[in-house]
């Protein structure tokens, strides 16, 4: 089975973005960046079920030149090759743009299955692979939990809201959207890291046809409209404080 | 004109669509009272229609089909991609349910018009409308032009909107059925019926008191800090999704919108930044605590009382205070 991953490279969780001066987008040169977390777990799904059925993984990201850090990763747990987009705009650009590019990329590969994480830790427009599936023509599930191929099937676990789950086939080639926890992600070994320097990284420019449909137009900080009873203090005075608070006022302990 | 696409599930309407309703009515007044139509798909959506109805909308219009029941992003997809080449709205909203999620991007990518997903609020400029999103796991809000040709998808996130807020109609507004051809052999998805996994030994929602952990506690050795808290309040143990992701503490403990709804007298969040997923499931809870090294985690939006530290520190100095 030839797998694809759509991988792409967000700010790391604790950074703290800051915006730029026309406001439309943040100055991340400061950034540690890293793979983003659901699309780590799509990567860990295709690695399974290479394992299980054969084939190969192939990693697709599109982004500027640092984003070869997270394929070289990917590698390294275990992908085969790498399809790199190169394009600057890519971090800041919409799903359609991302979308975009990213099959025209993958055209000519005729893979049998697709994953990408269900939205990225960044924008998070959870849209780039549903739009990629309708791209490449192909029929897909999204926030999928568990996956089962048989021959030329496949039978996916979807999560619905609130503890539900329904089993949805569909024929292949297919594209799903991977939640994160539908497995135990792997990591890279030294043995994984050596072997990532001698795997294929195809480069692809991007060819612009593909134009962002939604522009960023002020970016601030979220306005507070709570008034949260802030506690300061050291530890000790802050934590009699709140207990006191808890008893007297909130009465929420005894 | 507006369209609303509302949702329902074995006939019965989803509240989040009367938010869908109301975030219409806004929009159409920021854009000249532009007429607002709901449509609802479906296989049986006579109760679900006659709800609607209420609202003070134009029409309501359903598109009711064997094909479209149950659910398919594929069938979704044929035929509201019909419904908007004849109805040529400018904009068309839906609720950022998982459903939504499923479809509308396949929707707009058929389209080939603009999609912004999960807004939170409306806003203006440079004289057009602009939608509020938040971005960076909440840490800013970004607000968005939509660009290209109408219609403009929009997806609304839960809550973002109260359902109440919702104008009701002098009289009831006019039901339809729009028709659309859809052919059944060229649906992919075959959908078997939805489940729950099997009844959880914990019930959260029936706890008094609750300390929740989030990827804060860093480490699963650290979790006994937080159980030794949960001991010292009579409270159970909760967790963020990632924990349970990570194997740290089972399903059953995970709070938000693909874990459990609780609302207990106390709820107390331990290095939980306070994600809309989260909040969904806790933000009910009578008296909320935030405790986070963080100034401006969105846990502290939702909280009462807030502690900006290491929890590491305040949580060993509440253990002791409660244990006085
Ligand atoms: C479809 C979907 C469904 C989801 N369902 C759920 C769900 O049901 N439940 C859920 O919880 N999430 C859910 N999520 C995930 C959600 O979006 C967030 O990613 C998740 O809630 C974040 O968990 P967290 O707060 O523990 O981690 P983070 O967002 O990483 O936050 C960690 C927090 O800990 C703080 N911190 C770090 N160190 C310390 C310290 N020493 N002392 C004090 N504070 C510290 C940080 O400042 C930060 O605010 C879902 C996501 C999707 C896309």
């Amino acid at each position: 089975m030839k797998i694809a991953v759509c991988i792409k490279q967000v700010p790391a969780r604790d950074w703290q973005p800051r915006v730029n001066e026309s406001r439309t987008w943040v100055r991340d040169e400061d950034a540690a960046f890293e793979m983003n977390e659901p699309d780590a777990y799509a990567l860990e799904e295709g690695l399974r079920l290479k394992g299980r059925h054969g084939g190969e993984v192939v990693v697709c990201s599109a982004g500027p030149s640092r984003v070869s850090h997270v394929i070289r990763e990917a590698l390294a747990r275990g992908a085969d090759r790498a399809i790199h987009v190169e394009s600057d705009g890519a971090a800041s650009a919409d799903a359609f743009e991302v979308a975009g590019a990213l099959a025209e990329a993958m055209s000519g590969e005729s893979f049998d299955l697709v994953l990408t994480g269900l939205q990225s830790d960044d924008q998070g427009f959870a849209q780039t692979g549903v739009v990629l599936a309708e791209r490449l023509g192909v029929p897909h599930a999204t926030i999928i939990m568990e996956v089962k191929v048989d021959g030329g099937a496949l039978r996916v676990k979807r999560e619905l809201e609130g503890g539900w789950f329904q089993w949805v086939a569909m024929p292949l080639p297919a594209l799903l959207t991977i939640q994160s926890g539908i497995n135990q992600l792997r990591y890279a070994t030294l043995k994984g890291i050596m072997a990532a320097k001698k795997k294929d990284i195809r480069k692809v420019a991007a060819s612009g046809a593909h134009r962002s449909r939604q522009r960023i137009v002020n970016l601030y900080a979220p306005k507070k409209t709570k008034q949260t009873q802030l506690i300061g203090g050291t530890p000790a005075e802050a934590a009699r404080e709140l207990v006191k608070r808890l008893r007297d006022e909130a009465r929420a302990i005894d | 004109m507006i369209l609303v696409v509302a949702e329902q599930r074995d006939g019965r309407l989803n509240r989040a669509s009367w938010e869908v309703v109301a975030a219409a009515q806004r929009l159409a007044a920021k854009t000249g009272g532009a007429p607002i139509k709901v449509a609802l798909l479906g296989g049986d959506l006579a109760a679900a229609a006659g709800e609607l109805s209420a609202a003070a909308v134009a029409e309501v219009l359903t598109v009711e089909q064997a094909a479209l029941e149950p659910y398919t992003a594929d069938g979704f997809v044929a035929a509201l991609a019909q419904l908007v080449a004849g109805q040529a709205p400018t904009y068309v909203l839906f609720p950022h349910t998982y459903l939504a999620r499923d479809f509308v991007p396949k929707l707009a990518a058929r389209l080939d018009r603009a999609l912004v997903a999960d807004v939170v609020s409306l806003a203006e400029a440079d004289g057009t409308v602009a939608f509020t999103r938040l971005i960076f796991q909440g840490k800013l809000a970004a607000d968005v032009v939509l660009e290209g040709e109408a219609p403009y998808l929009v997806t609304f996130q839960a809550g973002a909107f109260s359902a109440d807020l919702a104008e009701r109609g002098a009289s009831p507004a006019p039901v339809s059925r729009a028709d659309v051809t859809i052919d059944a052999a060229l649906i992919r998805q075959k959908p078997e019926a939805p489940f729950r996994e099997a009844k959880q030994a914990v019930d959260l929602s029936q706890a008094q008191r609750i300390v929740a952990v989030g990827r804060g506690i860093r480490a699963r050795d650290q979790l006994p800090l937080a159980e030794a808290l949960a001991k010292a309040l009579g409270a159970e143990l909760a967790a963020s999704r990632p924990i349970c992701d990570a194997g740290w503490l089972p399903i059953e403990r995970q709070v938000g919108s693909s874990g459990q709804t609780v609302a207990p007298k106390l709820y107390l969040a331990l290095g939980v930044s306070g994600a809309i997923q989260h909040a969904v499931g806790m933000k009910a809870s009578k008296t909320i605590v935030a405790i986070n090294k963080d100034a401006e985690a969105p846990m502290f939006e939702l909280a009462d009382y807030g502690i900006v530290g290491d929890l590491f520190e305040v949580v060993p100095a509440l253990i002791k205070e409660l244990q006085r």
